[in-house]
């Protein structure tokens, strides 16, 4: 415990430490860089207003997330099944990844209107390639004589899929689901900026044009927080789900 | 009458009592590489197992053992000739008839010993529970009694290959084709898993097809050994082996007759 927390928490301390000590330097304006006990008083006592805003911004994470999930293994299931398919989709997905998202955010908003429909389609978009390419991989990863072993004991290739190419392609999927889960939050924030009434993104995108310096870092801890304990619960269930890549690592 | 039944490497076999036969086979592989012609990976092969008869293969590495079995097995099709198991010889009808024990164990690391063999009924359409409850006897009777609920990860080597030729088993095909089960054993438990062997095929007996390079595996297993070349591999003697089945290790290795055919053996892998 101690040794695998205990490094990057020092770590953080010791750039809190730093970073303190410059704010505290008086050529460094307030207004550019507030100062870690600042920031601690920003989330005291905006505390309120903090939590029901990314209470907001959670709500589109994890819809999208969950679109996401869904769309992704769906999609790799099926690109995998259907050969043409795959080869038709995959450089194009591929090449979907050059289109910047920020861009896109306005579009959608115009497309989706104000709601919550375009922070949950851009948290989406973000989150279905690290999946769909991750499940593809581990999906393609099951050698080829094991597949020659179940064809020789008769099992169809929905067989196949079933007990031996799903249950390979977990490992890939959660390592997928955990680079999505760290993306996810700033797909919402940039939904939010280009037009929302609440969630965490537009709090500090109106506190930076406010000069609420404090208040910003604020909600930049806490997005970060929850990118982070999204991608501790995605790295939890892995192991729940997969006891038995811990014997096999032991080997 | 009797003795002519016992040496059948001579016998024209009709297709009832035949295991398998494999007439005039070639195999030619695409190269990697372009520029360089197809490799042929077999020519006129032709050997045959009649019904409860172990066969061993023998070969050095690269003659295209691997590519015969895969042929047997109706994983793949000859360029030419004819393959036939118990007289059927589509692609189909050989996969259906054959259970084929690939060169590594291949366990799922996700299910448990007794999980991985009954993934043999299973994929026959059992359903899974009944599937465990079908392979528990065959654990008790083959030592592996203690190790239904190990993961593939807890066992060793030995006996994650006993469990793989459980699966084989399960199976329940005519023909058995195994390529180099032991090869990835160190020598005292091979040694072991050689005998654990004879004496699984001989309380279940199958027509077999068994590949190694390994000249006194060979001789120990089998009723009759072909031996083949190297690329392109062809069977260049077939060395019947006059002992009965299972044999007692230590006397069987010491024994003249079994010295004379490993000469015989290693001569013909030789030329
Ligand atoms: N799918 C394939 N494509 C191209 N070449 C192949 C293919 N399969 C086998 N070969 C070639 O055919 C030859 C025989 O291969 P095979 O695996 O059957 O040999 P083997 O006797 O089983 O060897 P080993 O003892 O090393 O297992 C080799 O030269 C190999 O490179
Ligand atoms: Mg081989």
């Amino acid at each position: 415990m101690l040794r695998r927390y205990g490094p990057p928490a020092l770590l953080l301390l010791a750039a809190a430490a730093a970073w303190q000590g410059v704010a505290s330097l008086p050529s460094v304006d307030d207004l550019t860089l507030a100062s870690p006990s600042e920031v601690v008083q920003a989330l005291r006592e905006d505390w309120s207003l903090l939590l029901d805003n990314a209470g907001v911004t959670l709500v589109e994470v994890l819809l999208g997330l969950a679109i996401a999930l869904v769309g992704g293994v769906a999609g790799a299931v099926t690109m995998h099944l259907v050969r043409p398919l795959r080869e038709a989709a995959y450089p194009l997905l591929v090449a979907s990844q050059a289109i910047p998202i920020v861009v896109l955010a306005p579009l959608f908003v115009l497309a989706f209107d104000y709601g919550i429909g375009p922070k949950v389609a851009i948290v989406g978009l973000i989150c279905f390639f690290p999946i769909t390419v991750n499940v593809l991989d581990g999906l393609r990863s099951v050698e080829p004589s094991l597949l020659k072993l179940m064809r020789s004991l008769g099992a169809s290739p929905l067989a196949i899929l079933r007990k031996v190419e799903l249950p390979a392609s977990l490992p890939s999927f959660f390592s997928g689901l955990r680079v999505a889960a760290s993306i996810s939050v700033i797909g919402a924030v940039f939904g939010e900026w280009a037009g929302a009434d609440d969630g965490l993104g537009r709090l500090v995108l109106l506190g930076n044009n406010q000069l609420q310096t404090p208040r910003v870092y604020a909600g930049v801890v806490i997005l970060a927080l929850m990118a982070v304990g999204l991608f501790a619960l995605a790295t939890l269930a892995e192991r729940v789900a997969l006891p038995w890549r811990r014997t096999e690592g032991a080997r | 009458m009797q003795t002519r039944l016992e040496a059948p490497a001579t016998e024209p076999l009709s297709f009832e009592d035949t295991g398998v036969t494999v007439s005039g086979v070639a195999r030619r592989f695409a190269a990697a590489d372009r520029a360089r012609g197809p490799v042929l990976a077999l020519n006129d092969v032709s050997l045959s197992a009649h019904r409860g008869e172990v066969l061993g293969v023998l070969g050095p590495s690269g003659c295209g053992k691997s590519t015969l079995l895969e042929l047997v097995a109706g994983l793949q099709e000859p360029d030419a000739g004819r393959v036939a198991v118990c007289g059927r010889a589509s692609g189909a009808e050989r996969l259906a008839a054959c259970a084929y024990m690939p060169q590594r164990d291949l366990l799922l690391p996700w299910r448990d010993a007794i999980g991985n063999a009954a993934l043999a009924l299973e994929c026959a359409g059992v359903r899974p529970r009944q599937a465990r409850r079908r392979a528990r006897p065959l654990f008790e009777r083959f030592g592996l009694a203690d190790f239904e609920r190990s993961m593939p990860g807890e066992l060793s080597g030995g006996m994650r290959q006993r469990v793989a030729f459980l699966r084989t088993l399960l199976a329940g095909r005519p023909a058995l084709l195994l390529d180099e089960p032991f090869a990835s054993l160190d020598s005292l438990t091979r040694a072991a898993m050689q005998e654990w062997l004879a004496g699984a095929l001989a309380t279940e007996p199958r027509t077999v097809l068994f590949v190694t390079h390994d000249v006194e595996e060979a001789l120990f297993l089998a009723d009759r050994v072909a031996v083949m070349s190297p690329r392109p591999g062809r069977v260049v003697a077939e060395i019947p082996v006059p002992l009965q089945r299972p044999r007692p290790r230590r006397e069987t290795v010491t024994d003249p007759t079994f010295i004379e055919l490993k000469e015989q053996a290693l001569r013909a892998l030789e030329c």
